[in-house]
């Protein structure tokens, strides 16, 4: 998996792309949500919309995210959730967890 | 459509290698005319149980293999996943839909393999390993290819 980071609006907004996997993507997500963490972030994006497969390691990095995020008084928010990864959050019902928004702009335009 | 695929592998207990049996179990897939939605499905739930042999069953003992075999049996596709660890006991495992579960960042993978395949059977070996058996019913199309290359 690729992930970036930029800065837009006040946001830190990370960038995933491909697999968020075991032994592969899940490290890299972890790693970068702690770096934005320790950079000080306060409101967290996370933009999922060209990530093709994710699993369970892959969810249970994207709870441990909102889970630090919280423990650090940082908000941590999804956004343009492809259906599968909408699906699979659904099933395990962290829809509800999760401030979940369409798009980037949507998000940006909302209080995070 | 080609010959139904019959497939068997052994991999190392790495999780480096669960990346090699999904692109083995989407070319199968792709053999067997399963449709991209349920293909998809189907590969996140064997990642899901070739991912627990290597961690909880082998514990990513290098020396320890995890056998997967993949086929068609009748109208279901049947995917077999060995391991040679200590086996568990799958009545234990806890709902990760139950409140004190949601927030826990583990504990969904056997969860998504009941969901995403029609049968799971655990079985264990006498001398320890677990089989996890799972069962996917094959649309018509994919089941009637399946039959006439039979015939």
């Amino acid at each position: 998996m690729d992930i970036s980071v930029r800065q837009s609006g006040g946001f830190t907004i990370l960038d995933a792309k491909g697999k968020i996997t075991i032994g592969a993507g899940d490290v890299a997500l972890r790693e970068a949500i702690h770096g934005a963490l320790d950079a000080g972030a306060q409101r967290i994006l996370v933009n999922l919309k060209d990530v093709t497969t994710i699993d369970s390691s892959g969810i249970g990095e994207l709870v441990s995210a909102y889970t630090s995020a919280s423990n650090r008084g940082a908000k941590l928010a999804l956004i343009s959730l492809p259906p599968k990864v909408q699906d699979i959050l659904q099933i395990t019902q962290l829809v509800t967890v999760f401030d979940i928004y369409e798009d980037e702009a949507e998000a940006l335009a909302s209080v995070v | 459509m080609s010959a139904a695929p019959q497939v068997h592998l052994a991999i190392g207990s790495s999780f480096h290698n669960v990346e090699l049996v999904q692109v083995v179990v989407e070319e199968a897939l792709r053999r067997l005319d399963v449709d991209s939605d349920d293909a998809h499905w189907i590969g996140i739930a064997v990642r899901e149980a070739v991912a627990n042999a290597v961690k909880h069953g082998n514990r990513q003992d290098p020396s320890k293999k995890v056998e997967l075999d993949f086929g068609v049996e009748g109208r279901d596709l049947v995917i077999r996943v060995l391991d040679q660890g200590g086996g568990f006991d799958p009545e234990r495992v806890a709902s990760p839909l139950a409140p004190e579960n949601v927030l826990k960042p583990s504990g969904r993978g056997i969860f998504y393999m009941r969901n995403f395949m029609d049968e799971i059977e655990y079985s264990f070996g006498p001398d320890g390993g677990t089989v996890v058996t799972m069962r996917k019913h094959l649309k018509s199309s994919a089941a009637a290819s399946e039959n006439k290359e039979e015939g």
